[in-house]
């Protein structure tokens, strides 16, 4: 029962850090809860789909689907997620500033949770289809499977209360930061699955250069810990990194803040006259 | 989206056929690795071809090798490992850990 308590809780704290990370960057924005819920129910879907595709969706492409699948989904959310930040680079100010004049809701912004809605989605059905298929197999199994069922329940109640706290804890910085901290989160967010992709991408044999570690820091802090993953999933951290996870960690930090500088700039004009 | 088509694309042309790397068999039985010891050349390009004999899905997991693939149950898959250094890697199976534990040996 522990073991299904934990497997289960990594994978829902792992999608529910960014759900609310997600939350709170979308705090006081109208119709958010309904994007947001639509990116997890999709998100469950996808993983209902992938779990059940799990064979064939392995075998594909000689034997690297999986990874390839992995790597494009991730893509995917880095392209939303520097869209998304460039986006708030140019209309955030504006969009804080509304909400402190009208009080909570906002309804521009709808075009940021369509896309962060994506961001869910990916989240949810990257983690979600291995709790799927860990379930399928303690159905299949049949053997001890109440006290099992019972400890995925746990692991899910608990991981979804530590994803609350995250987006408590968020939601409780004074507005006038809470759209810098939370954009700072999510390009972290960004730069860290951007070298997730790199190492699918790397596992599938698709890239074979710079595939050396860069250091170890397991001793200090595993990526296999709960800590370990949090800091993983949040900001990226990957106790040994290959060279090329760091590059395209480092790169996509790069891109995300030259955007965001230029979509600035952009503006300031404007703004200033 | 169509970047994002054209991304897939360019992954699925380049995606590996399968490569000369030496193959060696491994199969998942009754929640347990057999063999549950394997050893592989150090320094050089490997493929793991893991088979899960069971009904019930099973997560091939290393996190000294580095490597996280979902299995399901009757299906076999391709692991490719990078040139390893000299030396003892664990690996196990995420959903039964109690029992699916082997070790690879570089040498």
């Amino acid at each position: 029962m522990l073991g299904a308590l934990v497997i289960v809780f990594r994978e829902v704290v792992e999608a529910g850090l960014v759900v609310g990370i997600v939350l709170a960057a979308t705090r006081g924005i109208a119709g958010r809860s309904w994007w947001v819920s639509l990116g997890i129910l999709c998100g469950v879907l996808g993983a209902s789909i992938v779990a059940a595709f799990a064979g064939a969706i392995s075998n594909a492409f000689a034997g690297s689907g999986q990874e390839l699948l992995n790597a494009t989904v991730l893509i995917i959310a880095v392209v939303s997620l520097t869209w998304h930040n460039v986006w708030m680079a140019e209309h955030g100010r504006q969009l804080a500033a509304d909400m402190r004049k009208v009080g909570t809701e906002v309804s521009e912004g709808q075009k940021p949770l369509a896309i962060l809605a994506v961001v869910v989605f990916v989240a949810v059905m990257r983690e979600g289809s291995e709790v799927v298929l860990f379930l399928y197999g303690i159905v299949v199994g049949g053997t001890d499977m109440g006290s099992l069922l019972a400890g995925g329940v746990l692991g899910l109640a608990a991981g979804a209360a530590l994803s609350a706290l995250s987006y408590y804890g968020l939601v409780a910085l004074p507005l006038r930061y809470i759209f810098s901290v939370t954009g700072f989160l999510l390009t972290l967010l960004a730069a860290g699955m951007a070298a997730q992709a790199v190492h699918f991408l790397q596992l599938a044999g698709v890239i074979n250069v710079f595939q050396s570690r860069l250091w170890d820091t397991s001793w200090l802090l595993s990526d296999s810990s709960i800590l370990g993953r949090m800091l993983h999933v949040l900001i990226g951290y990957d106790d040994r990194p290959t060279g090329l996870q760091v590059i395209a960690y480092a790169t996509t930090l790069a891109i995300i803040l030259l955007l965001i500088r230029m979509a600035r700039s952009e503006r300031q004009p404007r703004t200033a006259s | 989206m169509r970047t994002l088509i054209g991304l897939f694309a360019l992954l699925i042309i380049f995606a590996p056929a399968a490569n000369a790397a030496e193959e060696i068999a491994v199969t998942i039985k009754d929640h347990k690795f057999s063999p549950d010891e394997i050893h592989v050349p150090a320094k050089k390009a490997v493929t793991l071809k893991v088979t899960n004999a069971d009904a019930t899905p099973e997560e091939f997991e290393s996190h000294d090798f580095d490597v996280e693939k979902v299995i399901a149950g009757g299906q076999s898959a391709i692991i490719r490992l990078q040139p390893l250094d000299a030396g003892p890697y664990r690996f196990y199976g995420e959903y039964h850990e109690d029992t699916a534990r082997g070790v690879l040996v570089a040498e």
